[in-house]
């Protein structure tokens, strides 16, 4: 790939082929994609905390489906439904993999760029497409997909069931269906890249963890997001052609319909055969992100290198197995709710051996307070208090009396939301000199990670004792039951913390904005590591580095090592006479 | 003209910002010596916040908990969820010390070298041989409460009760003298008949349907969950209780009922919670409120999904049988 192309434009900024472009693509599309869910949220907790009062707010915002400033209750599921599905594909999945997996994999392994730099094109522009189906969901009168972000069905097939399972879902599937091939193709081209595309030396036990995390990443995506697109498919057959895949028995509207002999239960299975892969699509990216930035910052190698690599690949392979710790409740044989209990605390040992590991990271380390590294720091604490919970989840026994209620909110919202999150703001301080060539501002980024992180926890752990008071989720309001008039003042904690926390992010959209037309000029290694990213220009070309490609001759952690005057040796560097590999 | 003084100020507000954007030029903005003992005590800060913050969590919202379970599977569950939730707290209690007090200790200060530390087989298996060890435990008891809750194949002389769920209310049916539920299916609804029970098989001449649900102190009781529309879940807090109401199949769950609504009343906890629920509505000048049993929808269902309501009355076997006597069969209730 030669360096002279001549680019205009188009091939430049929009049918860009770069990695690094379309990462740029990616990060702007999921932050605004971010904007839109967060807003969201906060609008579904005005309602929380304060039911059927009016907010002039909600009037400018919900059109016809609010009434002198209350939303009805179809627009509360809606917002709760595009909430999630925002989040966890648009934003956490190609938001946070797509940006820093086509950031970081030709960077850090000393690749030109992509295997195929044509379908990592095809695949950014299949999400933008996506993303602008979802997007014109929202405007459909009837309302978007309201069914949960899981559409279960019968619910999100029957638009006698809800409003929003009519055109509001039809588009919803589509937009999924699109997704779906944009992350399968962006997940075969890091696989490629990441297996044929190394320079010379790096060993795949020379690899930074961040790219073990996308690789394994890209591996689960490809095994299950294609379950996900057949069980779309299925869905979309009974809503449109009359099979019955997932329907049976049904009596509505004064009617019987004609549909027999379907399960939903095969429904919840298909769905949380990517489901639960999922949630380690979205949070190994942000622990590979989380694991380099700490080890930087720390001036220490990560340490238990291998450990680390070993528990993420057992995550991985377990994540495969665990789908039915959502469905002990479903009326699934209780003999299977066993199994997934027995496979699914299992998760709970390579993930306390990552947490360990990153304590002793820490421990003993020089760290450098940059914002990224505050990210990092504060993904690990709520990743841990989280994490824990899971216990109670994955127990089947235990699952019983909290499934679905605002405990499992709580639980999924800070080990995966709130840490993923966590994970992205941390990559994106700490590679937005290698994006935009600038500084973000750190004075800017510190007020920025204290408020989040006070909200979050505002938010999020005060809402386990919602669930424990045995509140479900997914209630427009609780009054319904004068039982849980007691929880009204902790409805208004996590509003406030909420709104408080979701304002504050408008810090970081100033801050990133600003910084890439006026932030300080970046030099080449800002943050003194030892990765291959760092040894290219500032200036950016297509094709990464003039010349030869670096050759690698250490691993990536060689950080304050001992008989060395400087703190790091990038991975350039041949061993010194004498000097033993780490 | 309050339009212009708007512009205005927002004119006056952008050059401001755009004054103080030249200061930031002027900064360094990678962390220096002053950023990390700053934000290193921040951290020491944040920690003692979030310990005080879980602490006034735990002190202050254990009044709005669910009292002991009211069912004898509920306080195995009970015991199974206060060894969970003791382990929990206590891991979680050491994390978050070692995380934020390591991130205060080891702030960066120049001139000082980290450890190089690579790797250390010894910690390694000490965490992974820990953890492994206390899941196993919990896994084994986990499993055993499990397993006590699901099999129902053991139960003696059990109430038999069908829930019948729609949008948006529930509908119940008692199997009667001969201890058996006629089959149901949706195709079979019709006027009186709302929850489609089959009247041609034998079984379902002496079915009881109501519309509040009675169970019996210290006898099991088996339901079967039907749904007519979308998914619900009957989820029955108190007894820790749940299972979905699935279209096309019948799933089940079963407990035995070990406080009355009565006793229940009269334990400490509910009076506390009740107390303050009343005060809180007195406040907003609605009636007085008394402690029932909940059945509540836990799978979302539509519009009013969250207002899905049907009383729960455990009593005595004298109560109910007088109570059950005067609700008309199926056969009662079809032929009108």
């Amino acid at each position: 790939m030669s360096n002279h192309h001549k680019e205009t434009f188009i091939t430049k900024y929009i049918f860009s082929q770069d990695h690094k472009m379309i990462s740029k693509q990616y990060l702007i599309t999921g932050i605004f994609m971010g904007v839109i869910g967060v807003f969201m949220s906060m609008l579904f907790r005005l309602q929380i905390a304060w039911p059927e009062q009016s907010f002039s707010i909600i009037e400018a915002f919900l059109g016809h489906h609010q009434q002198d400033g209350v939303m009805n209750p179809d627009i509360y599921l809606a917002l709760v439904t595009i909430h999630g599905t925002i989040m966890v594909f648009f934003v956490l999945t190609a938001g946070l993999s797509g940006t820093f997996s086509n950031l970081l994999i030709p960077l850090q392994i000393g690749a030109r760029d992509m295997a195929s730099g044509f379908l990592n094109m095809v695949s950014y522009w299949l999400f933008f497409l996506s993303s602008l189906i979802m997007i014109l969901s929202l405007f459909v009168e009837a309302g978007p997909a309201a069914a949960g972000w899981t559409i279960y069905p019968p619910l999100s097939a029957l638009p006698q069931a809800i409003p929003g399972s009519g055109f509001g879902m039809t588009l919803w599937l589509v937009s999924m269906a699109i997704f779906i091939a944009s992350s399968l193709l962006g997940a075969l081209n890091y696989i490629a890249t990441v297996l044929n595309l190394r320079t010379v030396g790096m060993k795949m036990t020379r690899l930074p963890l961040t790219i073990w995390a996308f690789f394994v990443t890209a591996i689960i995506g490809v095994v299950s997001f294609p379950v996900l697109l057949s069980a779309a498919l299925l869905l979309i057959f009974d809503r449109s052609f009359g099979t019955s895949f997932y329907l049976s028995d049904i009596f509505i509207d004064g009617s019987v319909l004609h549909y027999q002999g379907g399960s939903p239960v095969l429904f919840e299975h298909l769905f949380w055969f990517l489901g639960h892969p999922e949630v380690y699509i979205v949070i190994l990216p942000a622990m590979g992100i989380v694991s380099e930035i700490m080890a930087v910052n720390s001036r220490k190698p990560i340490f238990g290198y291998r450990a680390m690599i070993g528990s993420i690949i057992a995550i991985a392979f377990l994540s495969t197995i665990v789908w039915g710790h959502h469905m002990f409740v479903t009326g699934m044989n209780p003999f299977l709710g066993s199994v997934f209990t027995f496979t699914t605390l299992l998760i709970a040992i390579p993930s306390a051996v990552k947490s360990f590991n990153w304590l002793t990271t820490l421990w003993k380390g020089n760290l450098q307070m940059n914002v990224a590294m505050l990210f990092s720091i504060g993904f690990v604490s709520m990743f841990v208090t989280g994490g824990l919970t899971g216990l109670v989840m994955g127990d089947s026994a235990l699952d019983i009396n909290i499934h679905d209620t605002y405990f499992i909110i709580a639980h999924f919202h800070l080990v995966m939301g709130v840490s993923a999150i966590f994970g992205m703001f941390a990559g994106v301080y700490h590679w937005f000199p290698k994006m935009y060539g600038r500084m973000m501002s750190k004075t800017l980024g510190y007020w920025h990670f204290w408020i989040s992180a006070i909200a979050a926890y505002g938010v999020f752990f005060p809402m386990h004792f919602v669930g424990l008071a045995g509140l479900p989720r997914r209630y427009y309001m609780n009054t319904a039951f004068p039982y849980f008039d007691d929880l009204a003042d902790i409805n208004i904690v996590m509003t406030i913390f909420a709104l408080i926390g979701g304002t504050a992010q408008l810090i970081f959209l100033g801050n990133f904005f600003w910084s890439i037309y006026k932030g300080q000029k970046a030099t080449q290694n800002p943050w003194r590591a030892t990765t291959l990213e760092w040894t290219t220009p500032v200036e950016q070309t297509h094709g990464n580095w003039h010349g030869k490609l670096p050759e690698v001759h250490r691993w990536s952690y060689d950080y304050s090592k001992p008989g060395s005057d400087v703190d790091f040796i990038p991975q350039t560097v041949p061993l010194a006479e004498g000097e033993e590999p780490s | 003209m309050s339009a212009l003084i708007y512009i205005l100020i927002a004119i006056s507000v952008a050059s401001v910002f755009w004054q103080l954007t030249n200061v930031f030029n002027l900064k360094n903005e990678i962390a220096t010596e002053q950023n990390n003992d700053q934000q290193g005590k921040l951290m020491f800060a944040f920690m003692i916040w979030f310990y005080a913050f879980m602490i006034y969590c735990l002190w202050k919202y254990n009044a709005v908990l669910l009292p002991d379970a009211a069912s004898i599977e509920g306080e195995m569950y009970d015991s199974l969820y206060n060894v969970t939730m003791l382990l929990i707290l206590v891991v979680q209690g050491i994390m978050q010390v070692l995380i934020f007090y390591f991130a205060y200790k080891y702030r960066g200060v120049k001139g000082r070298k980290a450890k190089f530390y690579v790797d250390s087989h010894k910690l390694e298996a000490i965490w992974t041989v820990t953890p492994t060890v206390v899941l196993t435990g919990i896994i084994i008891f986990g499993l055993s409460v499990w397993i006590d809750i699901t099999d129902i194949s053991d139960l003696e002389d059990p109430l038999l009760v069908e829930v019948y769920a729609k949008q948006f209310s529930w509908e119940a049916r008692y199997a009667g003298n001969d201890k058996e539920l006629g089959r149901g299916n949706v195709r079979n609804i019709k006027g009186i008949n709302t929850m489609g029970v089959d009247m041609t098989d034998k079984n379902a001449a002496d079915d009881i349907p109501v519309r509040e649900l009675h169970l019996v102190k210290g006898r099991p009781v088996i339901f079967k969950f039907r749904s007519q529309d979308v998914l619900h879940s009957a989820y029955m807090p108190h007894f820790r209780a749940q299972m979905n109401c699935v279209p096309g199949m019948v799933t089940q769950f079963a407990y035995t009922p070990s406080k009355t609504t009565e006793e229940m009343r009269k334990d400490e906890k509910i009076i506390a919670k009740v107390k303050n629920i009343n005060k809180i509505r007195a406040e907003k000048g609605e009636d007085p409120y008394e402690f029932d049993f909940l059945l509540l929808c836990n799978k979302i269902c539509g519009a009013s999904h969250y207002n899905m309501q049907m009383k729960i009355i455990v009593e005595s076997q004298e109560d109910f049988d007088k109570w059950i006597s005067d609700q008309k069969t199926m056969t009662q209730l079809v032929k009108k």
